[in-house]
């Protein structure tokens, strides 16, 4: 059985909310904001600020700040897909640049998690400025799955 | 002091002070280069606002990313011509172990610098170098002035 158990939307959102992008400081530190969520699907929002710019010629927000939001989307997404809140870690993340971004427009990442299996889990996302036709960058990463907390013990005391 | 103009002033001085000065996202993060037995050699100060997961505790992935990338960058400005910053055509990262709370070092090589597309890896690390907590291959477009 691939469905998992999909918690109400509320619940999603102050998951999300609370425990993920408030709980984490340095999603915090960044501004991070949930845009939008679905089952396996999330996007967040990185809000233009000149202190995370990388050219001050240019004006572009620095490609670390991006790297930042596609991991945090993607982490996000997975944690849409699991049944029960998990701890996940990145594995890997690939990010393809493919136009320059805009200067003085947030970032907003859009992820899918497409596939999870027992400890791992694929995701897939692009970031734009608005228009998801016309993305600045494209990635996809993968992410282990830690085993439950309560399974191990449960494993433990009857060995 | 402008971008460029801070450029210059490293491959005048070895001082990656004056382009952590002009790069904003860079002082965010404090995030600098050094000049090690005459390789570059990128530095993040930690900071409270890098964590990642507050409980484990560790850095969040995408400060290793980042840190990565800009030592891929401040390497091929010290060893460039041009004083056009390079352009990050992608970036793989590979997270091998937990970064702790504390400064994160990275060293990047060279795997091919050409004239128009340069290829580096980066390896990032805390106390051991041989024992890196995150590998980056990345793809850069020279840009000339």
């Amino acid at each position: 059985m691939s469905d998992p158990f999909l918690p109400q939307k509320d619940e999603i959102r102050r998951r999300l909310e609370g425990r993920y992008v408030g709980a984490v400081p340095h999603n915090q530190a960044l501004g991070l904001r949930v845009v939008d969520y679905r089952p396996e699907h999330l996007s967040l929002a990185l809000p233009y600020r000149l202190d995370l710019v990388g050219n001050p010629e240019t004006e572009v927000l620095h490609g670390g700040c991006i790297t930042s939001l596609i991991d945090a989307t993607c982490g996000g997404a997975v944690i849409m897909s699991l049944a029960a809140p998990r701890r996940i870690a990145t594995l890997d993340l690939r990010i393809d640049y493919v136009r320059p971004a805009l200067p003085h427009q947030e970032v907003i990442c859009g992820a899918h998690c497409y596939k999870v299996t027992r400890h791992v889990a694929f995701v897939r996302a692009k970031a734009h400025h608005g228009d998801k036709a016309n993305p600045i960058a494209a990635a996809s990463g993968t992410f282990v799955i830690f085993p439950d907390e309560g399974r191990r013990t449960e494993d433990a005391v009857s060995k | 002091m402008r971008l460029r103009d801070a450029v210059v002033d490293l491959r005048q001085t070895g001082d990656f002070r004056s382009l952590q000065e002009a790069i904003p996202y860079a002082r965010f993060m404090g995030i600098s280069g050094e000049l090690v037995d005459g390789d570059v050699i990128g530095r993040m100060r930690y900071s409270d606002h890098l964590v990642g997961n507050a409980n484990v505790p560790a850095l969040h992935g995408g400060t290793l990313g980042a840190l990565m990338e800009s030592t891929a960058i401040f390497k091929l400005l010290w060893h460039g011509e041009t004083t056009a910053i390079p352009k990050t055509i992608n970036i793989t990262v590979e997270y091998l172990r937990g970064a702790k709370p504390q400064d994160v070092l990275a060293r990047a090589e060279f795997t091919r610098r050409g004239r128009r597309v340069a290829n580096v890896r980066v390896f990032a690390y805390q106390d051991d170098p041989d024992s890196p907590v995150a590998v980056a291959t990345a793809h850069f477009l020279l840009v000339q002035d």
